[in-house]
Parts: C-alpha cells; structure tokens; sequence
C-alpha cells in the first residue's frame, strides 16, 4: 500500500502538526519508503501470538494518594511561554 | 598533578579518596579542557562556576567514603536537572527549568559527583548520528567531522574526549551502544527496569533506559551501581536484587557459554565487521568461554517492529508539547491553530516524520495491521532469546554494521539511518542488557565495537565478560586533539 497526500494531511490533522505543500510532499516520500521497510513483517503469521505490552512482567503497584512535592505553582508558571499572574493563557476557545 | 583529564573514573576516586588530588583541581581540569573544546559541540547547556563552587565546598568538607566523591560530571540533555535548562536537544524545550531533578541523575548527585553541564544529543533521543539536535551537530573527537553517533552523541564524544570522566546517555533502539562503538568508548543499556525512568524526558517508554558511558569496563560498572536503584516513582521500575557491579567484577570467565547468532551475519555487512567479529570470537575463547553457534530466526523482523513501536509510544508521550504550559509556543489564530504551529515550528523534521508514523499506525483502521502486528512481533523476538539462553550465559555480536560516517553522508535517507541500529534494536525490544566494548579499529583508524548481551537482570555477567575481553583487546583510542587550537 502506498501512503498518498490526501494521507498524509489526514494524519498532519491528528497529529496536531501543520505542514506545508512542499513538507507534505517530501512526507509522502519518506514515509512510503518507510512502510516499504515496515511491510516486511507481513511475511510473519501472527494469528496465534500473544502480543508483548510489557518486557517488565510486574504487575502495577498501588500507592496511597498522597501530595509529596512541596507547592511549586511559581516555578511551574515560569515555564509557561505566557506569563499571567497565576493562570495559563491559551488563545480564546469560547467565542 | 598533571594530565588529570586523562585519568579514568576509578584513578580519579582513589586519588580523591587518597587525598592526592582535591574535587576542585579535578574539576577545574575537566572545566578547562571542556573550554577548549567548544568545538566538538558536546554541551548544550554549561555549568561550569557552579561546579567550580561545588567541587570548593566539597573540598572544605569532603565526605571521602561516597562512592563518586567530588567526581565532576556532565550528563546527556535528556535527564531533567532541577534549576538547570533541559532542552532534549529540541527548540519546543528550549527554555524549560524543571522544577525537579531525574532520579538517576540524583542517585548521582547522592554519591558526590557535580554537575558540569548538560550534553548534546539527537532531539527527543530521536537520531544516530546527532544531526537532529536543534543545537547542531556534534563532532567526533576521532576525526574531524565525523559522527559521534547517537543519540547519546554529545555523551560519547564528550567521553572519548575526556571533557568528563564518565557521562549518562539513554537507549531506547541504541542511543548508548551505537555511540559508544563509534567513538572507542564503553557503552551498557541496562536490564529494562534497572535504571528508573522518572524524569527522563520521554521518547518510546517500553523501550527507554539509561545507562553509563565510560572509558572502560570497570568504570562502567561503577557508575551502573549508583545509578541503578528501584524507584517507586517509575511504575516500571523492577525491584530485584542488585550488585554491586564494581566490586563483583571479575576477569574470570572460564567455562561461561557465550553464543554466537547466525542471522547477524546480514547482507552486506562490511569485511572489517565479519573480521572483527571473528576477532572478538578468538578472544572470548582466549579468557576460557566456550563458544556455542545459536539462532536468533527473527533478527530482521527487529527494525521493521521498532519503527512501529518506537514512533507509536513517541507519538503519544510528545502529544503533550503543546504549548501552553511550557515550552515553545507559536502564534495561532486559535487554539487548534496554536497547537498545529507550535508543533511545526518547535519540533525538527525527524521528530515529526516519527509522530506522524506513529500517528498513522495507531489511527482508526490501522492499529491492527501494524502496531498489533508489532506487538506480536516483538513477542517472537523475544522468545528468540529466552530460547537462546537456555543454551548460553550471553551473546556476543557487533555493535554497529559499520564505523562512524561523515556528517550530512546519511541525514537525507531515514531508512539507511535506521540501519545502523540492526544490531542493538532487537535487545531493547526484548528488554535485555547490552554492553558495547571497543575491540578494533577499521582500515581508517576508526573504532569498531562488540556487543555482549545479557540475561535479564544479568548486567554482572556481561560487565564480566567485558572486562575479561578488555584485557585482551588491548584497546587505544587514537585521538590527537585536532579540535583544540
């Protein structure tokens, strides 16, 4: 199978990722040559494998919910490529 | 004393630990030829008065029975450092402090070492060559603009070029073994789960592992020791019995079963690779292991899994750059516009291009075909080496199917980039240990590197193994400091 614009448009939308006609261009050649490489693992049959999730073969331990970090909004606002006193600012959503 | 920088990890400890040298004179060493060295383009971030204060503290009260004591030490830019920009090498982490600290990298910092800086490496790990930093490319101190591999490049030139005695990296396909085989340096991915994962900035989490980069062996282990801990912040984390790596070693290795596996011997492998694996056959035979022919039938199925795996877990773990509450932030018209420009502007064109595989193969219609299929995929490889060991203690392979190349020689075709991890992917897929040992030069003077990999949990027979191996080798790295004017 081969991966056309109209494709790779649809997953630039699901991944959040703008691109360009000439990016989109330059997609469609990469990632065809890539799943050229990937479709190899059609000449396996799986139908009766278990599929791996985890080579760690725990099994997830609870904790308590409990707050252990100290209150750090400051320095965690800093971060935020827009400074507002004690908020996150994000382009209007609600019209 | 002079030449400080070119003494190994184990020589500095003993003569801090002796009083022959103090942490500031050892410091300030590493500081200074890491000054001369801009060149090489190793660090992203320097750090360097603060480690000069720190090694001058260290000294007015030096506490000589840590197991790093006042050992100054960079660290790859992955490992998120409290206070200190961390930037995975990318433009949308660019100005990001975290407000805590890595629990490998404080496990570290426990032990007495000092933060010198923050090193280079591929964006989100994603890379073999460094060439995807937003930070630029970084150079091998072996020839002038050669790759040092990667991810982890920044780490391994940094080690081979002695600006740090013994650095970090992360492997999630190869990003230690592969740099280290290109720069004559010593490279070991942990056991998934050994190392705990918590602060490390996320690429594919089922894949995922620090691990030390050194000159050799024993130093190797030293730092595997300190940074290896169960960590109840890392829900992978795996609580079992740990060595204490360094003070098992040992060189005695007779009678260990070490198994050689046929399908390495790819198409077009390199004479020089074959020879040198030949090579490293006769001296594993020479330190009295016995050598065992096995199969591993699905090694080829290894790349195509991971770049389905890899790129799925990554498209997932970087949905959260988003530009609202850290990071690069584009202007949009709105916010889905925001979105859209922020991630198109702040991640480089092999992250994307991995986003969007992952994306692609984990969308409605797909996940079946391909990333199910993976998963399956990577079950069969994984059962390839639990039947493998019951026949032998490890294997030993090549590291790499090639030696360093050319910056710019690879970066415009993705699949033939991939190649260069064959021999490394498949031991992250089934979550086992692997040390890459310098062991040869090629016909140009470049290193050449083996991979032994362990059992689960086994590191102490791997590191053992190296360290028998070593000897015989007798490595030299040829580096004449062609970068410091």
């Amino acid at each position: 199978m081969s991966i056309d614009l109209k494709t790779i448009k649809h997953i630039s939308k699901l991944s959040r990722i703008s691109v360009d006609e000439k990016k989109a261009e330059k997609l469609v050649g990469d990632l065809n040559s890539i799943f050229d490489f990937i479709e190899k693992l059609n000449e396996l049959k799986t139908d009766n494998v278990e599929p791996l999730t985890s080579v760690a073969e725990t099994t997830l331990k609870l904790r308590a919910d409990e707050v252990k970090s100290k209150n750090l909004r400051e320095q965690v606002i800093k971060n935020s490529p827009k400074e507002n006193e004690d908020y996150f600012v994000v382009p209007k959503v609600i019209e | 004393m002079s030449d400080i920088t070119k003494q190994s990890l184990s020589e500095l400890v003993e003569n801090i630990k002796s009083k022959k040298l103090s942490s500031s004179e050892v410091t300030k060493a590493f500081v200074e030829r890491s000054e001369k060295s801009k060149e090489l383009n190793a660090y992203i971030t320097e750090d360097y008065a603060n480690a000069v204060n720190k090694a001058k503290k260290f000294d007015e009260k030096p506490n000589l029975d840590l197991k790093l004591p006042g050992i100054p030490m960079a660290v790859k830019d992955l490992f998120c450092t409290k206070d200190l920009r961390t930037t995975a090498g990318s433009k949308i982490l660019n100005n990001f402090v975290p407000t805590y600290e890595s629990t490998v990298t404080q496990n570290i910092w426990n032990e007495g070492a000092i933060l010198m800086g923050k090193l280079n490496c591929d964006e989100f790990a994603m890379g073999s060559s460094n060439e995807t930093s937003f930070f630029g490319n970084v150079q091998n101190p072996i020839d002038k603009n050669l790759v040092p591999g990667g991810s982890s490049g920044g780490s391994s030139s940094a080690v081979a070029a002695q600006l740090t005695p013994i650095t970090i990296g992360t492997d999630t396909g190869g990003s230690i073994r592969q740099p280290a085989s290109f720069t004559g340096t010593v490279g070991l991915k942990p056991t998934y789960g050994s190392c705990s994962r918590y602060g490390i900035v996320a690429f594919a989490s089922s894949l995922d592992q620090a691990g030390p980069m050194a000159q050799n062996v024993k130093d190797c282990a030293l730092l595997q020791e300190v940074i290896s801990t169960y960590d109840d912040k890392d829900s992978t984390s795996i609580d079992f019995k740990r060595n204490e790596y360094s003070k098992e070693l040992t060189k005695d290795i007779k009678g260990k079963k070490v198994g050689i596996p046929k399908e390495y011997r790819v198409d077009g492998m390199p004479k020089e690779i074959e020879d040198l694996w030949k090579k490293g056959i006769e001296y594993a035979k020479d330190c009295g292991a016995e050598i065992i022919d096995i199969s591993l039938p699905h090694t080829n199925y290894a790349l195509p899994t991971y770049y389905i795996v890899a790129p799925a877990e990554a498209s997932s773990n970087l949905a959260r750059y988003d530009g609202v509450k850290y990071g690069f932030r584009a202007k949009g018209e709105n916010l889905i516009d925001m979105y859209e420009k922020t991630r198109s502007e702040g991640f480089g064109a092999e992250v994307q291009r991995r986003i969007m595989i992952g994306t692609y193969v984990l969308s409605s219609g797909y996940y079946d075909a391909y990333y199910l299929k993976a998963q399956k995929v990577r079950k069969l490889i994984k059962n390839d080496f639990d039947e493998a060991f019951k026949k032998v203690d490890a294997i030993l392979t090549p590291s790499t199917p090639s030696s360093a190349f050319k910056i710019g020689e690879k970066k415009d075709d993705p699949v033939s980039m991939y190649l260069n991890d064959i021999f490394t992917v498949p031991v992250n897929l089934a979550g086992l240990p692997g040390l890459s040992i310098p062991a040869g030069h090629d016909a140009k003077g470049y290193p050449l590197g083996l991979q032994i990999i362990g059992k689960a949990f086994d590191e102490q027979n791997i590191l053992n193994i190296s360290y028998a191996m070593e000897e015989k080798i007798n490595f030299k790295n040829k580096i004449n400091d062609w970068w410091i004017k």
